[in-house]
C-alpha cells in the first residue's frame, strides 16, 4: 500500500491522509493507490501540509506500517523520549519502530 | 562579554522583522515552500522529522546568565521543556511551532541572541575554546579575534552564498579543545617575538570526506589577519566547486589543487585585499578586547575539603586548573548514565544560569563535546556548586571518559539520519556505568554519528560509530584511532558493522584488549596507535 505523508504547515507535526483530510495517527491513514500524486498536489495547494510525499507501507491488523524506519520513526516519535511519542502510556510503542 | 552596539541589536530585530513577514506570507499562501525554505534556513529554522527545528547561534559557546535564562525560557514557552546543546556549541529546539518562531525570536533578541546563519551556504557560528580567558596555556584571549569574526561574518554581502556552509574555529593555546584542525578555517593564535599573530589551517573537516587542515601559513600577523582569511575566502568563493555538492567544500578544493598551489592563490589575493583597509584600526579591536577584560579575581587560593569521595571524583575528572590562582573551571556534564548526550531541561538550564550568577562572573560556555563549562569558579565555592549541580542531576563525573559520549540526535530527530545515534549512547554509557571501571579506563573518547554527515564527529572519536541503512537495517561501523585535539587524527574502520547490541559488546571487548595491552599511563588511543588495529580486530571478530 501507499501513504501520504507530510508535516502540518503551521506546527510542523507529521500527519498522514486519511481520503478526506489529515490525521496525526498513522492509523488513520488510507492507501492512496495510484491516486497519491494527484492527492499530493492537491493539499500542497491547500497549504495545510509542508514538503508532503508517498511512501511504501504494509497493510496490518493494527494498521498501516510504514515499511522503512524513517517513517516509522516519524509515525511515533523519538524513540528515547518515550513521554513525547503519540503514545506515551504505552511502554512498548518504540519495539514497533524496530 | 560582548555587549551589542546600536549596530547589532538594529540588524538582528530588522531580520526578526523580516523573517515574521515572511512567515505571514508563507502561512497566508503568498509564497511556496520552495520560496519559503531558502528563508527560513537563512533562520535557522529546519524541517525535521517530527517537527520543525530552531538552531539558535551560541557565539564561541559564550553565554550570560540572563541568554541561558531566556534559553530555558524559550524551551518552556516554545519547545517541550528541553533543549539539546550540539557540537557547534550552539543550542537546537525540536518541537518548534513555524506560527510561533518569529515571536520566539524576537524574544531571543531582547538577550542580543538570533539563529542568523547557523545554517545555508555562508559563515556559520565561529567555535572557539571553552576555557578562553581561563586556561593557563592560552598566548591571548581568543574571543575578541572571535567576536571580530563574528562581527565580519555576519551578513557578509560577498560570503552569503558560498559553494558550501564554511566553519571557522578559534583557539590560542597548543592544547587543542576546539577540533580546530577540522574545520573549514582553523586558527591558532600564537606569538613569535613576542608579536601576537596567527597560525592558519585551512581545508579541514569531517562529513563524508573527513580531512585534516593543512596549515596554510605558520605566522599571519595580527594585523593582516582578517585580510589573509578573506583572502582565502576569495579563493575558496571563485574555484569552490558548486556543480557538487559533496565535492564544493574548501577541503576538496585545497585537496585538489594541492595546499600549496592554494598557498600561492591566497598570497596573490591578500596582497590586493591588504589594499582595501577591511582591517580593523586599533582602536576597534581595543573596543572589542574590552569586553573581554578577566573579572575582577579576588578568592584566596584555599584547597576544597575532599572528605566527601564523590565530591572528591567529581573534583578530580570535571574541574581543571584555572589560570589565576584561587579559581577553577568547571565542567557540567550534560551525559548522565542512559540519559541523552547534550539535552538539558528547562529547569536544568536555569540552575546552570543561576550558578553561573552567584558563582561564575555571570558566565557560561557550551563545548563542542556537548557540555557546559563555568570558567570562573572560586576553589571555595566549589562545594556549593557540586552540591546544586547534584541536586539537579548535574554532577555527573564522566569528563572525557567513555560514558562522556558526542552523539548527534540521530534518526529520533534528524531527516538526514540513516540510524539512530543516542540510544547506542544509552547503551554504551549503560555497560560501563560503574564509575572505577571508567575511570580506570581513563580519557577515551566515544563519538556517534547517524550518517555520514558526521555532526557526532565520529571521525574524531578516539572509538567512532557511524549509523548506516543496511537495506533497512540500523547498522554501526565502528572507527578506532580518530582525534580532535592537538594530536589530530581520522579514525580508520576496523572492519564489518555491527546491530545495535553488537557494537555495544564491540567496544567492551575494545577496552578489554586495552586494558591487556596498555603500558604505563598510556590512553587507550596510544595504546592503538602502539599496537595497531590487529589484536583489537582479533578480539571483536575473532
Amino acid at each position: 500500500m501507499k501513504l501520504l505523508t507530510g508535516n502540518e504547515l503551521r506546527s510542523g507535526a507529521v500527519t498522514w491522509w486519511t481520503g478526506s483530510g489529515w490525521s496525526l495517527h498513522v492509523e488513520d491513514a488510507v492507501d492512496v493507490g495510484e491516486h497519491g500524486e494527484a492527492v499530493l498536489h492537491a493539499e500542497e495547494g491547500a497549504r495545510r501540509v509542508n514538503a508532503p510525499y508517498i511512501i511504501d507501507a504494509v497493510a496490518t491488523p493494527q494498521g498501516p506500517r510504514p515499511a522503512h524506519i524513517k517513517d516509522r520513526v516519524r509515525a511515533l516519535g523519538p524513540t528515547v523520549r518515550p513521554d513525547l511519542t503519540l503514545k506515551p502510556a504505552d511502554p512498548a510503542a518504540g519495539d514497533w519502530i524496530i | 562579554m560582548y555587549k551589542y552596539d546600536h549596530f547589532d541589536q538594529s540588524i538582528v530585530d530588522a531580520r526578526v522583522a523580516e523573517f515574521r513577514d515572511q512567515v505571514n506570507r508563507r502561512i497566508a499562501g503568498e509564497i511556496t515552500e520552495d520560496q519559503f525554505k531558502p528563508l527560513r534556513l537563512m533562520n535557522g529554522l529546519y524541517l525535521q522529522l517530527h517537527a520543525y527545528m530552531l538552531r539558535v547561534a551560541i557565539p564561541y559557546g559564550t553565554l550570560d546568565s540572563r541568554q541561558m535564562r531566556m534559553l530555558a525560557h524559550i524551551a518552556r514557552k516554545y519547545d517541550r521543556d528541553y533543549g539539546h546543546f550540539t557540537t557547534r556549541q550552539n543550542i537546537q529546539y525540536n518541537w518548534i511551532k513555524l506560527e510561533e518562531c518569529a515571536d520566539l525570536l524576537e524574544e531571543l533578541a531582547t538577550v542580543e541572541m538570533h539563529a542568523i546563519q547557523t545554517s545555508g551556504n555562508c559563515i556559520r557560528n565561529i567555535s572557539s575554546d571553552q576555557y578562553a580567558g581561563a586556561a593557563a596555556d592560552e598566548v591571548a584571549d581568543p574571543r575578541p579575534w572571535a567576536e571580530l569574526l563574528r562581527q565580519w561574518s555576519t551578513f557578509h554581502p560577498e560570503f552569503s552564498y558560498l559553494p558550501r556552509k564554511f566553519k571557522i574555529a578559534v583557539i590560542a593555546s597548543p592544547e587543542d579543545r576546539a577540533a580546530m584542525r577540522l574545520h573549514d578555517i582553523g586558527l591558532e593564535l600564537v606569538r613569535q617575538n613576542g608579536e601576537l599573530g596567527a597560525r592558519v589551517f585551512v581545508g579541514g573537516g569531517m562529513g563524508r570526506t573527513p580531512m585534516i587542515a593543512p596549515e596554510i601559513n605558520p605566522f599571519v600577523k595580527a594585523d593582516d589577519l582578517l585580510s589573509y582569511i578573506e583572502a582565502c575566502l576569495r579563493v575558496y568563493n571563485r574555484y569552490g566547486r558548486r556543480d557538487n555538492i559533496y565535492k564544493a567544500r574548501i577541503k576538496i578544493l585545497v585537496h585538489e589543487i594541492g595546499a600549496d598551489e592554494y598557498r600561492r592563490q591566497v598570497a596573490e589575493e591578500f596582497a590586493h585585499v591588504k589594499t582595501l583597509g577591511i582591517d580593523p584600526p586599533l582602536a576597534e579591536l581595543e573596543r572589542i578586547s574590552a569586553f573581554f577584560a578577566p573579572p575582577a579575581f579576588d578568592a584566596a587560593d584555599v584547597e576544597p575539603d575532599r572528605s566527601d569521595p564523590d565530591f572528591a571524583v567529581w573534583l578530580d575528572q570535571n574541574v581543571k586548573p584555572h589560570k589565576q590562582a584561587g579559581y577553577a573551571i568547571v565542567n557540567i556534564s550534560l551525559k548522565p548514565i542512559g540519559g541523552i548526550p547534550g539535552d538539558a531541561t528547562s529547569a536544568q538550564i536555569d540552575v546552570m544560569a543561576d550558578l553561573a550568577e552567584q558563582y561564575g562572573f555571570d558566565e557560561l560556555r557550551v563545548t563542542h563535546a556537548q557540555n557546559i563549562v563555568l570558567p570562573h569558579v572560586a576553589k571555595r565555592d566549589l562545594h556549593a556548586v557540586w552540591q546544586a549541580l547534584r541536586e539537579a542531576d548535574l554532577a555527573h563525573a564522566n569528563l572525557d571518559l567513555i560514558s562522556d559520549i558526542i552523539a548527534c540526535p540521530g534518526l529520533d530527530y534528524c531527516s538526514l539520519a540513516n540510524a539512530r545515534s543516542i540510544p547506542v549512547a544509552q547503551k554504551i554509557a549503560t555497560r560501563f556505568a560503574d564509575m572505577d571501571r571508567q575511570r580506570d579506563l581513563g580519557e577515551l573518547k566515544l563519538k556517534i554519528s547517524g550518517c555520514i554527515n558526521a555532526c557526532g564527529h565520529h571521525h574524531a572519536g578516539h572509538i567512532g560509530i557511524l549509523g548506516v541503512d543496511r537495506k533497512g537495517v540500523e547498522n554501526y561501523q565502528l572507527t578506532f584511532g580518530g582525534s580532535g585535539a592537538e594530536d589530530v587524527s581520522i579514525g580508520k574502520i576496523i572492519g564489518p558493522g555491527f546491530d545495535e547490541d553488537g557494537v555495544v559488546d564491540a567496544v567492551e571487548k575494545a577496552t578489554e584488549v586495552y586494558k591487556t595491552l596498555r603500558e604505563g599511563d598510556e590512553r587507550f588511543i596510544d595504546t592503538y596507535r602502539r599496537v595497531g588495529l590487529e589484536p583489537f580486530k582479533e578480539a571483536i571478530y575473532g
